[in-house]
């Protein structure tokens, strides 16, 4: 009973520490300018400006940035889980040479500092005459989608029994059929987990757009909100505005998805 | 399906990321490699032997960024990990709301790492932030300037990062935590083992593969830290907050010295690659694996 309370006290402790931070984006984001710099700092803004979101989202072209960030979330998200779960069904399901050879030179990759590729990527890309557009964000990930997402769907298809990959190969299926409709919704609590995960890099991701990306019209929210910090030195409520904005799509993806979440991790044995 | 089937097949599937890592891995290793025995500034490129790595090698700052970079992972790996564990164990107890606190602790790594940066910008400032504003409250009367002093300018990054902790790792472990059967606590507490002891003796062999694999992600992502000290500071003040792949990124693509950039990664590459073999060969001295099968 005694442990109960403590681990009790411990999580709500901890769970407020780790809440500060964001409840103060939150209360920064509905604050007027002078109620940003009040001292002695101000929890529960008054009144509520609920049109600094308006602002945030009509002041620079954001509508453009997040249309941006969405197009190249969404393709590179579909590439990465289409193409890994087809080569996590090659190494989980199919005998050939070299293939413990390959699937561990596959996982040292995940090792790899992306700084010893990058400078030669981004000159194939310039040569490509592909800088500042979306491919050098969109295009790698339809070529594997990542070790880690390998890795964790080969995992869930391995708990997957084989009996039923044969039974559909007796009804004539081919292996890309048996992939789309035997695996592929059976797997569902790990496609939703590295669906997320991927999501969530993308999304978030800064080094390559600030690379790739250019003109101000091509920018990712990423580093378009970095504008609001340049124009906008002293605006801080707009700028936290435009950061809520920016995070409400994973938050709201994390809720739905949650469940799956720690499951889909768990099943795959991640060892 | 015949065996020639069969391999033709498992070919064909992994065939998307074996022309990945031939364009956009193994082809530009090669390539960064040669680069860095080059001067190449995207117009003219000249063959230069070891002279990247000699000028690097005497460099200050470059010792600099490396230093600033050593002490970060020297600090945040071991904090995170330790911090990530606890929280993970914490939600594995079956006490009510667990949700509600796991989606409390996930959450700030759910924060993109740009709003984040700016978010901690601004509790971090000397005058007006929350962190000083309570530290005041608190009765002290000049506490430091962060961000703003060199002297604390490195702690307050990884201070900074350690609010990250309850996100993927965390799960990593959750998933691990769960993962380990109830039947071998059962049998430890028949031999009268209690709390610590239990973690000690059952949780944490149990979940050493875990721990390991955390661990050799962790440094190899706290080495390649950028975005935080991009935002930040840009690596001020007075090169406090320098971190490796911020002068990296400097190098390559505000003063386009591309040969130089690609010795810094290869150096990096080095680092890395010994710190994970060194990993690899202590990991039989304490990672369990069930059923003795090592990979």
């Amino acid at each position: 009973m005694i442990q109960r309370i403590g681990i009790f006290t411990m999580l709500i402790f901890g769970g407020i520490l780790f809440s500060i931070p964001f409840l103060w984006t939150v209360s920064t984001a509905l604050k007027t300018n002078e109620q940003v710099f009040a001292v002695p700092p101000q929890w529960i803004p008054s009144p509520i400006q609920w049109e600094n979101f308006k602002r945030a989202w009509t002041e620079l072209p954001f509508p453009t940035f997040v249309m941006n960030t969405i197009t190249i979330t969404v393709f590179a998200t579909f590439g990465q889980i289409l193409s890994a779960s087809l080569v996590a069904y090659g190494f989980a399901r199919f005998k050939f040479k070299g293939k413990n050879a390959l699937f561990y030179l596959m996982l040292s990759t995940m090792m790899l500092p992306s700084q010893v590729t990058m400078i030669p990527v981004f000159l194939l890309w310039r040569q490509l005459g592909l800088i500042d557009t979306f491919a050098p964000l969109i295009v790698p990930s339809f070529f594997g989608g990542g070790a880690f997402t390998i890795f964790l769907l080969r995992q869930f298809f391995l708990t997957i029994p084989r009996e039923l990959d044969e039974a559909a190969m007796i009804d004539g299926a081919n292996p890309l059929v048996i992939w789309w409709k035997v695996l592929l919704p059976l797997a569902r609590p790990a496609l939703i987990t590295t669906t997320l995960f991927s999501f969530v890099s993308h999304w978030d991701e800064f080094m390559g757009p600030l690379i790739y990306l250019n003109s101000m019209e091509k920018y990712t929210v990423s580093i378009g909100l970095r504008l609001f910090q340049d124009s906008y030195g002293t605006q801080l409520e707009l700028l936290m505005a435009a950061s809520l904005i920016h995070i409400l799509p994973t938050i709201v993806l994390f809720f739905v998805a949650q469940r799956y979440f720690v499951k889909g991790i768990a099943l795959t044995g991640l060892k | 399906m015949s065996e020639r089937t069969s391999s033709r097949w498992g070919l064909a599937l992994i065939s998307p990321w074996l022309l990945g890592f031939l364009i956009f891995t193994a082809g530009p290793m090669l390539a960064s490699l040669y680069l860095s025995f080059c001067k190449y500034d995207l117009h003219t490129l000249s063959f230069v032997g070891a002279k990247n790595y000699d000028v690097l090698l005497h460099e200050p700052r470059f010792w600099k960024s490396l230093g600033n970079t050593a002490i970060y992972v020297l600090f945040a790996v071991p904090l995170g990990l330790t911090g990530s564990l606890l929280i993970a164990v914490l939600l594995n107890q079956k006490v009510k709301a667990i949700p509600i606190f796991r989606t409390l602790f996930y959450l700030p790594s759910l924060v993109p790492a740009v709003a984040s940066s700016l978010l901690w910008l601004w509790i971090l400032h000397p005058e007006n932030g929350l962190l000083n504003t309570g530290l005041k409250a608190l009765g002290m009367a000049s506490p430091p300037k962060w961000l703003q002093d060199p002297k604390t300018a490195l702690t307050s990054l990884i201070i900074m990062s350690l609010w990250g902790i309850g996100g993927g790792r965390m799960l990593i472990f959750l998933a691990g935590l769960q993962g380990i059967s109830d039947e071998l606590y059962e049998a430890a507490q028949l031999d009268g083992a209690k709390g610590w002891t239990c973690f000690r003796h059952v949780t944490l062999p149990m979940l050493s593969p875990t721990i390991f694999f955390n661990l050799i992600l962790g440094i190899i992502g706290s080495f390649q830290v950028f975005t935080s000290a991009y935002i930040m500071t840009g690596g001020g003040p007075e090169d406090s907050t320098l971190m490796y792949v911020l002068y990296l990124y400097n190098n390559a693509f505000r003063e386009f010295k591309l040969g130089k950039a690609s010795a810094m990664a290869w150096i990096l590459f080095i680092i890395l690659l010994g710190f994970t073999l060194v990993q690899f060969k202590n990991a039989s001295k304490w990672v369990y694996y069930e059923g003795g099968d090592k990979e």
